[in-house]
């Protein structure tokens, strides 16, 4: 078994895994603070729909799943920035990707049985198959993400927990969105191709949420969030890979270890808010809550 | 058309797509209305993995399905209102039990074919069982809606209110809760997992666009949904390869997006003697406010 | 008993806890028939925490509440409330008609069956409160004066005794404010019900109201304004030295949240 760790499937699902992992921890802070959550929903179909569509025409998935992802950042970052309505809008989409992506798998499966078993790895990933090629654009998309994250990054956290003043400031609010939206697209469409378009999520917010639940500082949180989402990737290749039981599918693992992680951390912030250690929330102008003493 | 209603398979199909499609309208105004789209899009996802794990023990996918979807609908309640945080919850849970759904999935190779079908929907797998349980369940969901429809919208109108007329509630939500992971649950042996979520919203995202009236909204809902099941049902039929479920949210969508782009509210009655709302005027109807007063 | 002495609401030495926090200690006050009263105080001081106790939502940790000689009890249909307004999603198909409908039969299980008697009894109280043509709009449309005015509506399809309003005036324009004042002084006078209004400004209905109960600190004071609302009485509820300026006709409290 041990074995196995030293083979080249093991080392590409393991780069593969990392770059995704350190992409998704860091933009998942912004998608968890701006309440995106759905919106990254959203971009898992869109990508599914794109590499389904790729795997029918042939192509790279990768290349799908970007093409897609980004011209639908542009729709959503453009939509008004209301909460209200923008749920159904936003499931409306989220409906048709996963409707197109569902269209695609069935046309594909029907050439063959073996289509049907490609079709569940869109959906639950492909790790496995992820070769050096694909590595290395990886590479280059998420080192082009994160850079440009990095450079939008302060004005982008103002944004985010201010709009009001950031918009007085100044600032192009609805840039900085729509922007972001290409980075969540691109940081989405590595984790689809690692472990699924239904697991992608997990990955994308577990990490910042546990993260967020512990740490309140931006670059501390930030910090935790990359190295909780590094833990739970190699946590579960390697369980994946070495486990003692029959091997589980690595979708299966990282998910769940992100899960974990989050429930863990979920349960830490509560001990610590009833022990009254202050405000366990990270500051932010969120709207009213509920049933305050008045 | 008419000589596919010769195979019971089909007639099997028509009615539980009736019967679910009515059901979903009426459910689906209070989803859009509680604000549980991204609920709505969970729930038959955790669903999945309750339906995988009943194939798996020899069960019913669909009591497996409502199993799941039931304890997530209840969980779901319980996690409070906070939407920001309710969402990341969700989304935890949600991949959570897909992974779990995976995990079921590749314990045993050779039954991909039905949890294919528990994801995708179909109209071949619907027996007269099936169409037995479907109509005994939905009487019973639609029976519950009826008895606390006035009670329901109050609360869903104005909680604050509801709450010092003496209402319970909490007791409400969970029972309305209850009642749509009932519907979703139904409604996914015809569309599957994935697809679920365009009938329960779409049909009444549109209605909301096109009459001001509850009541009407929730009949033009139904009627709507009615109409989709027939022609996605009878072209998936018809074509033998595209599948029901792709049909069906291709139809909802392609009527939803014109009536968002250019139904407008109608100018209210006697409107030019209201007070002029220009950009400025914190007199602004709600939906322009960026965020509620406090 | 109460109901004999014309006596609306009756707080003997109430004291409200919530969270273990003390919100109010020993309040002793009581609400007259048809008295209209300005609630105000700062954020935190127990002004929502007051009406919740009348409706009967909370109950006091110690001494004694009474609404219309009674204990509160929840689901009291002469106590009209207005409670500060939540967004709803503006996507959602619904009249003000419907929403004021609420008010009378809401609480009631099943759908309803359609009822003439019923209609004619919303048209009217639309009319009292001069939203009658907004009936058939739809929630999204309106204005945040016009909504108020339909939760107005709302609150009095109960004939109501003691009218609650929450912080109605949040958000308004001078205008609108001057309008939702008007129309609540009206009702008062026509319908003989008693006032509470939470606000954060007493000055749009200082001609309109007989006294004030002022909340800070835990405390309360309840009286005439010229009582209340002076320099000596908030610095004693405060505890800290606090002025009230009387200018161009308005009262601005100096020193202290409002």
């Amino acid at each position: 078994m041990l074995g196995l760790i030293a083979s080249d499937i093991f080392w590409n699902a393991a780069a593969a895994g990392t770059v995704a992992a350190l992409a998704a921890s860091l933009v998942g802070y912004f998608v968890v603070l701006r309440a995106h959550a759905f919106a990254g929903e959203a971009l898992t179909d869109i990508c599914f729909a794109g590499s389904a569509g790729s795997a029918l025409a042939g192509f790279n998935p990768l290349i799908g799943m970007l093409a897609f992802s980004l011209s639908a950042a542009l729709g959503l970052g453009a939509l008004s920035s209301r909460a209200r309505g923008r749920d159904v809008e936003t499931g409306m989409a989220l409906s048709m990707a996963t409707g197109l992506g569902v269209l695609f798998v069935s046309l594909y499966a029907h050439h063959s049985a073996s289509h049907a078993t490609a079709g569940m790895n869109l959906l639950f990933g492909s790790i496995l198959s992820v070769r050096p090629a694909e590595i290395r654009l990886m590479l280059v998309c998420a080192f082009l993400a994160l850079a440009a994250l990095g450079a939008i990054s302060r004005p982008l956290l103002f944004a985010t927990l201010d709009p009001v003043s950031a918009r007085a400031r100044g600032l192009p609010v609805t840039l900085l969105s729509i922007s972001f939206m290409l980075i969540l697209a691109v940081a989405v469409a590595m984790c689809v191709l690692t472990i699924g378009a239904l697991l992608a999520l997990s990955l994308l917010v577990a990490p910042p949420a546990a993260a967020l639940r512990v740490a309140r500082r931006p670059a501390s949180a930030m910090a935790l969030s990359a190295v909780l989402g590094l833990i739970v990737v190699w946590g579960g290749l390697l369980a994946s890979f070495i486990g003692p039981w029959r091997h589980p599918p690595i979708g299966f693992s990282v998910s769940t270890s992100a899960s974990m992680a989050y429930f863990i951390a979920y349960a830490l912030g509560k001990r610590r808010r009833k022990r009254g250690g202050g405000e366990g929330r990270h500051p932010s102008r969120e709207t009213e809550s509920e049933g305050k003493a008045e | 058309m008419l000589d596919l209603l010769r195979y019971p398979f089909m007639r099997n199909a028509l009615i539980t797509g009736s019967i679910v499609a009515v059901l979903a309208g009426a459910i689906g105004y209070f989803i859009v209305a509680r604000s549980l789209t991204f609920a709505a899009h969970a729930i038959p996802n955790i669903g999945f993995a309750g339906a995988a794990g009943a194939v798996l023990t020899g069960i019913l996918p669909v009591y497996g399905f409502f199993a799941f979807a039931l304890a997530a609908a209840v969980g779901i309640g319980l996690v409070g209102k906070r939407a920001r945080e309710r969402d990341i919850v969700v989304a935890v849970l949600m991949t959570f039990a897909l992974g779990l759904g995976f995990l079921f999935l590749s314990l045993y190779a050779g039954y991909a074919q039905r949890v294919y079908g528990i994801l995708f929907g179909s109209i071949l797998g619907i027996s007269v069982g099936n169409v037995v349980v479907t109509g005994v369940a939905a009487a019973v969901a639609m029976g519950l809606l009826l008895a606390i429809y006035r009670p329901l919208l109050f609360c869903t109108v104005d909680p604050q209110a509801a709450a010092a007329r003496g209402l319970p509630v909490a007791t409400i939500s969970a029972l309305f809760l209850s009642v749509a992971a009932l519907a979703i649950s139904l409604s996914a042996q015809v569309m599957g997992a994935l697809l679920v979520f365009t009938l329960m919203v779409g049909p009444a995202a549109t209605a909301n666009r096109l009459t001001r009236r509850p009541g009407r909204a929730i009949l033009t809902a139904a009627l709507l949904g009615l109409a989709y099941v027939w022609l996605g049902i009878g072209a998936a039929a018809i074509s033998g390869r595209l599948p029901v479920s792709f049909m069906v949210s291709a139809i909802a969508f392609a009527v939803y997006l014109p009536v968002r782009i250019w139904a407008r509210p109608r100018r209210r009655p006697g409107s030019a003697s209201m007070s002029p709302r220009g950009a400025g005027a914190p007199d602004a109807p709600a939906e322009e406010e960026g965020c509620s007063a406090s | 008993m109460q109901e004999e002495t014309g006596c609306v609401a009756v707080l003997e030495k109430a004291s409200v806890r919530l969270g273990g926090r003390l919100i109010q200690e020993s309040m002793t006050f009581t609400v007259e028939e048809g008295e209209f009263l300005a609630v105000l105080g700062p954020n935190g001081a127990g002004k929502t925490t007051l009406l919740r106790l009348l409706l009967g939502l909370i109950e006091p940790s110690s001494g004694s509440v009474s609404v219309f000689g009674a204990p509160p009890r929840r689901g009291n249909s002469r106590i009209g409330y207005v409670p500060q307004f939540r967004d709803v999603d503006a996507g959602i198909s619904i009249r003000a008609r419907d929403i004021v409908r609420l008010g009378l039969d809401g609480h009631r299980w099943g759908p309803g069956l359609p009822s003439r008697k019923r209609e004619a009894a919303i048209d009217e109280v639309l009319e009292e409160v001069g939203a009658l043509d907004l009936a058939e709009a739809s929630l999204g449309e309106l204005s945040g004066g016009e909504r108020q005015r339909v939760l107005v509506a709302q609150a009095l399809l109960t004939n109501p005794r003691l009218l609650l309003l929450d912080e109605p005036l949040a958000s308004l324009d001078l205008a609108r404010e001057a309008e939702i004042v008007g129309l609540v002084a009206r009702l008062r006078r026509t319908r003989k019900t008693a006032v509470l209004l939470v606000t954060h400004d007493v000055n749009p209905m200082l001609s309109e109201i007989d006294g004030v109960l002022f909340m800070a600190n835990g405390r309360c004071a309840k009286g005439p304004i010229a009582e209340v609302v002076t320099s000596a009485a908030l610095s004693g509820l405060y505890g800290s030295p606090v002025e009230v300026v009387e200018a161009l006709g308005k009262l601005f409290v100096v020193g202290a949240p409002i």
